[in-house]
């Protein structure tokens, strides 16, 4: 497939680092003020060694990528909320040119995921957005396996940050801005770190997760949101005397989504450590699934991205 | 009281749906006159066989009640109506017959516990959410007039944890205090 790449970020510089590895060929990759675009491939490494000088990605502008000829679009801009721009504005684009899109970007997903899906049922093209929920853990995928009819509803842990910090304040017995200042340091928590410890990030993937179940219906205002910033260091001593921990839980289900900390069992599956990811999908006849791994970081989320398009039938 | 439960003419399947067994049925009396037997007429009159009464006057709960625990036999079908037959009574069912029956969850509360007035909270709990507390656990590193957290055991009927629940969260809202909730669904 001819990948675009919109977005050149950890994530869409790793898409266009690793293309050539499944088979891919990058004909496009464009940051918010440049673009390097060819139609029989551009140079990758080129481009992003040209992009960490300092300087431009290429020489095209931006808006040239959606005019390439390309099979698939990657949207790896920024995940904004509200109207979803200008993310949801390139998938439009590509869809109303008969081509696929493939979303690292949760904000269509979640914020307008019934015109996604209007847009799709109009175009040859398809959407996929396995990267949006886990990072390289396949949710989505497994979701589509079990068919989403008798999935009937989606737990876990989808925030790494909060969970590395609620994991060092149990670990440590150390208070919230302590052990935020230090993931600031260990790069594991942002300089403005409010999207993953007020759970807006962890709600997005659940309100998206909610939205394949229930096939739409939900946006982030739908969702009932708590984070970790109220958690002191006492709350998690407490919760050890009595063999639980807390974690920041999400819950999708075709009701309603849910976010907020919660106990659960210091040895249970839930209770997933560091930066770690964990789903459990509660199925109708077969029990609860889990899986668990990395869910973030520019490689990881390119191999879902990956995996999507290799899902994609030829246009 | 004290009929076998094979020689109660008036309940003619007792023999046939496998035995009888023992349950523990803890209940929380008003401290007035009759209150004992009106409780256990229910159980005689659904086909239980009372074997033991253990009645903790001077133990009070937090609710000003009194604690009793009574052990009876019956069949395990007979059970469930002995447990209804009570409730309909208007007695309190705090616990029936631990492995069958009520639930045992944990919270954690944040916030100003003392200054917004622990013991009222926990008697709020008791009341609107229907659960007894077995076990409180506070800790208070900044004070009592800075943040602390508790822990509580609560003891709840069985199927009823979802509203119970709800009814705490209802009132940490209420009172400002963050309520950390267990995670009831699944296999967590």
């Amino acid at each position: 497939m001819r990948l675009a790449i919109l977005g050149a970020g950890d994530v869409g510089r790793s898409v266009a680092d690793l293309a050539g590895e499944y088979g891919h060929e990058v004909v496009a990759l464009a940051d918010s003020t440049s673009a390097a675009v060819d139609p029989d491939g551009i140079a990758v490494e080129a481009a992003l060694e040209r992009k960490a000088g300092d300087e431009t990605l290429g020489t095209s502008d931006p808006e040239d990528v959606l005019e390439t000829e390309y099979d698939v679009l990657v949207e790896a801009t920024p995940t904004t909320l509200g109207d979803a721009e200008p993310g949801f504005s390139h998938v439009r684009r590509a869809l109303e040119a008969d081509r696929h899109a493939v979303l690292a970007n949760k904000g269509p997903v979640a914020e307008r995921y019934e015109e996604l899906r209007a847009l799709e049922a109009d175009s040859a093209g398809s959407i996929r957005f396995e990267a949006t929920v886990g990072g390289a853990i396949p949710v989505l995928s497994t979701i589509e396996d079990c068919t989403p009819q008798s999935v009937t509803a989606v737990r876990g842990v989808l925030n790494g940050t909060a969970n590395f910090i609620l994991t060092r304040m149990a670990a440590e017995g150390l208070d919230y801005e302590h052990v935020l200042a230090e993931a600031q340091d260990l790069g594991v928590a942002e300089a403005d770190p409010t999207f993953d410890v007020d759970g807006t990030d962890a709600a997005l993937k659940f309100v998206i997760l909610a939205n394949v179940l229930a096939d739409g219906g939900f946006a982030l205002e739908d969702a009932s949101v708590d984070g970790i910033q109220s958690i002191p260091g006492s709350a998690l001593d407490l919760a050890a005397e009595d063999g639980r921990t807390i974690r920041l839980i999400g819950e999708a289900t075709r009701d309603g989504v849910r976010v907020g900390p919660r106990l659960v069992p210091e040895n249970g599956a839930l209770a997933v450590t560091g930066t770690r990811n964990i789903v459990q999908i509660e199925t109708r006849n077969a029990g609860s699934l889990h899986s668990s791994g990395r869910g973030a970081g520019g490689p990881e989320t390119a191999t879902a991205v990956l995996s999507d398009v290799g899902r994609l039938p030829p246009l | 009281m004290g009929d076998a439960p094979d020689s109660g003419e008036d309940e003619p399947d007792a023999e046939t749906d496998g035995g009888v067994r023992a349950y523990t049925v803890r209940l929380e009396l008003v401290d007035e006159p009759g209150e004992l037997l009106r409780a256990l007429a229910p159980i005689a009159d659904n086909g239980g066989n009372l074997l033991s009464i253990h009645h903790q006057r001077g133990n009070i709960t937090p609710r000003g009640h009194i604690p009793v625990e009574v052990d009876l036999e019956c069949p395990p079908d007979r059970f469930d109506d002995i447990v209804d037959a009570l409730r309909d009574a208007g007695v309190n069912v705090i616990q029936a017959g631990e492995e069958h029956y009520g639930e045992e969850v944990s919270v954690v509360l944040v916030g100003n516990l003392v200054e917004t007035d622990l013991s009222n909270t926990l008697s709020r709990i008791e009341d609107e959410a229907d659960a007894v507390v077995q076990d409180l656990s506070l800790a208070a590193p900044e004070g009592t007039d800075g943040i602390s957290s508790a822990r509580a055991r609560l003891a709840i009927d069985s199927g009823r944890s979802e509203e119970a629940i709800a009814a705490i969260r209802s009132i940490g809202s209420d009172k400002g205090l963050t309520v950390v909730e267990p995670l009831l669904g699944g296999e967590a």
